[in-house]
């Protein structure tokens, strides 16, 4: 595991395009970081990509139904999962160390100020990150997310504030996806997947964090 | 009296959910406080105030729909 403040960043021109490493940090940390950078972009500061991994973690956006989960929270809470709610849209979702979460904090005042292109960005960007393995993979207008065939291998859930994004998108890798058995992720009867399990070789994790950095830079590329 | 408005937010949003209001009416506002927030299926949006003052009427309560333009704040810079 990296140690946290990794830096991964990349110099174009005059304008700095970092990747940050925050290693595996807790959900409500994670935030904080996040809230913190946001501040720095709406005042004309660079765009950064925040990248890690989160203890196994219950997030509840903005939309998530209770009949999403399937467990009362006493249970969760037993069985070792953390709850929190979370201001981004999307209804339930889970994280766990293996899966990479990426926060892109990106100024959209200098990007258009498009939300639904900001999401397709997103999207081409793990896209783009697993064809990097041979994995062909799409997003999907209906059911947001990116789908390997029938099965859902990343989620998406965005906030936007002073048109600067956080929160962002989590993307199975190696993590155990027997753990999503005590939500209905997104609200969506799928199957969930993993690179992993899509290719069935071990992925190194250093090798996917450089990997995603490449994808999200070549999508967002500095105005 | 400067008023708060639903932005354009991309191609394709015609209407979206006001979810929770940070400030109550009669409360001083600083400029960039984020307002209120408004939810699409995957994501959440902050209005933010675009001056100082102090927010003097809510139009819209939370949980309704609401579509581009529509006014949902008058705030009273100071």
């Amino acid at each position: 595991m990296f140690s946290a403040g990794f830096l991964l960043g990349q110099v174009r021109g005059e304008e700095a395009v970092q990747t940050i490493d925050l290693g595996c940090i807790s959900y409500g940390d994670a935030l904080l970081r996040q809230k913190e950078q946001v501040r720095i972009v709406a005042a004309g500061g660079a765009d950064v990509l925040f990248v890690c991994e989160h203890p196994l973690t219950i997030t509840l956006g903005r939309k998530t139904k209770q009949e999403n989960i399937f467990f009362p929270e006493a249970e969760l809470v037993r069985l070792g999962y953390s709850i929190v709610k979370a201001d981004r849209g999307g209804d339930v979702t889970l994280h766990m160390p293996g899966q990479l979460v990426a926060y892109p904090i990106i100024g959209l005042k200098r990007n258009g100020r498009d939300i639904i292109s900001y999401l397709h960005q997103l999207e081409q960007a793990v896209v783009d990150f697993l064809e990097s393995f041979g994995i062909v993979a799409k997003g999907d207008d209906e059911r947001r997310g990116v789908w390997i065939g029938r099965d859902k291998v990343a989620s998406i859930g965005i906030g936007v504030s002073r048109w600067v994004t956080f929160h962002g998108v989590a993307i199975n890798v190696t993590n155990d996806l027997s753990a999503f058995r005590v939500i209905r992720p997104c609200g969506l009867n799928v199957r969930m997947t993993s690179v992993e399990a899509t290719t069935g070789i071990k992925i190194d994790r250093a090798l996917a964090v450089s990997r995603l950095t490449q994808s999200f830079q070549k999508v967002f590329v500095p105005l | 009296m400067i008023q708060l408005v639903v932005p354009d937010l991309g191609e394709g949003v015609r209407k979206v959910e006001v979810v929770a209001w940070h400030f109550t009416v009669g409360s001083s506002v600083t400029p960039d406080d984020d307002i209120v927030e408004l939810v699409t299926d995957k994501s959440s949006f902050c209005i933010s105030a675009p001056v100082g003052g102090v927010l003097v009427k809510i139009y819209v309560n939370e949980g309704q729909e609401v579509s581009v333009g529509t006014v949902l704040a008058d705030i009273e810079p100071v």
